[in-house]
């Protein structure tokens, strides 16, 4: 038990995937201007980071691993994910049009984004000590660690629309800066889980 | 080597395959009738049925909300069309609607213009070019001749004006008539 909160708090917290790993920045970057936005995103990401993460620890551990072909990670895990992204996509449309129209614009903007491909490549890398249940579990403290910096971020960033700030730092610029305070500040984390 | 080919390719096939029959089993059909009749209409987007644009039309005839002669642009033809398609009777234009009109242009009287940008904001066919106020003017080949952005000039500088037939445009007419039932 107290090893899946480890998991937990490592993929949240020390070795959070956007601050700490600098993966996933483009939706950092591009869907947090608004708060509700940045849940959507989140929600959708959980969704499918989880889904990710099971279906390449399968692939990993009973095709490829027994094989010799650890080459093959990357291509393999883009085309599952998007395959697997493409199936919910359809089976969400068909079955739960408001789950769909909460999460369905934001599903094929995930397909390709390398937060969703670094999770599965890092459980690769860890498979010996990753289990199926450990790799969802892994898969979605990476989620929650995602959704929380977007909504962290979009809360800054929509009280900076507000804020008082010289011209020269307009927009991106300042967004940046904010991105590169709050990576510092989790930095304070390291070392807390091993 | 032979071992990667064949992985990579069986995931490729079993995902295709997955996808293949996930497309057909989970597909979401929208109302088939509306897109039937939308297709019939001539997407001017005009509004002379006072429904938005086609879309909406179609919808509503297809609830059963809107009569068939609302469409001006579509000609009696259009009716005809319609009308075999919900297999109701043809309906001349008439009454509260507005009949079909010669095929015509509207045309911006450029010295009167003031550069308001309200008809560039009514064309629902992004038919007009110009900036506020700048001079603005019509492109005619994209003109519709629906008649939104007359309403809106506060200069009344906007006029439609018939197109002739010439032997450069002219078309062959589809015969147009209407059906009856055979008498026994």
């Amino acid at each position: 038990m107290s090893e899946y909160l480890m998991i937990l708090l490592g993929a949240v917290l020390v070795n959070n995937i956007v601050l700490v790993k600098i993966l996933g920045l483009c939706p950092f970057m591009g869907v947090s201007k608004k708060l509700e936005t940045a849940i959507g995103m989140g929600a959708a990401t959980a969704f499918v980071l989880t889904l990710a993460s099971g279906a390449s620890y399968l692939i990993d551990h009973y095709l490829l691993a027994p094989n010799g072909l650890g080459y093959l990670a990357t291509l393999s895990f883009i085309v599952v994910i998007a395959g697997i992204v493409q199936f919910t996509e359809m089976y969400i449309k068909k079955t739960s049009p408001t789950l769909y129209q909460v999460l369905g614009i934001y599903l094929p903007l995930i397909t390709t984004n390398c937060a969703v491909l670094g999770v599965p490549l890092l459980i690769a890398q860890n498979q010996l000590q990753y289990t199926l249940l450990k790799s969802l579990w892994f898969g979605f403290g990476n989620a929650v660690g995602f959704t929380l910096i977007m909504v962290l971020f979009a809360g800054i960033r929509e009280r900076m629309e507000g804020a008082d700030i010289p011209a020269v730092f307009k927009g991106s610029a300042i967004a940046m800066v904010t991105a590169g305070l709050m990576s510092l500040a989790f930095m304070g984390f390291s070392g807390l889980v091993k | 080597m032979l071992s990667a080919l064949l992985i990579m390719s069986g995931i490729a096939v079993l995902l295709g395959a997955v996808l293949g029959y996930a497309a057909i089993r989970f597909r979401v059909e929208g109302n088939p009738l509306v897109e039937k009749i939308d297709a019939i209409l001539p997407q001017t987007q005009c509004g002379q049925c006072n429904y938005p644009g086609c879309k909406p039309y179609a919808t509503a005839i297809a609830a059963g909300e809107a009569d068939i002669n609302r469409c001006p642009p579509g000609g009696e033809e259009g009716i005809q069309k319609l009308a075999d398609l919900l297999g109701v009777e043809f309906k001349p234009f008439g009454g509260d609607t507005n009949a079909p009109k010669p095929k015509s242009v509207a045309f911006i009287d450029e010295n009167t213009c003031i550069g308001c940008t309200l008809c560039i904001q009514a064309c629902p066919v992004d038919a007009i070019a110009g900036a506020a106020k700048q001079m603005h003017t019509i492109i005619s080949r994209e003109c519709t001749g629906c008649e939104l952005c007359v309403a809106p000039c506060p200069v009344d500088c906007i006029s439609m004006q018939v197109i002739e037939e010439k032997i450069s445009n002219w078309k062959w007419k589809y015969p147009v008539f209407a059906l009856t039932p055979v008498k026994q």
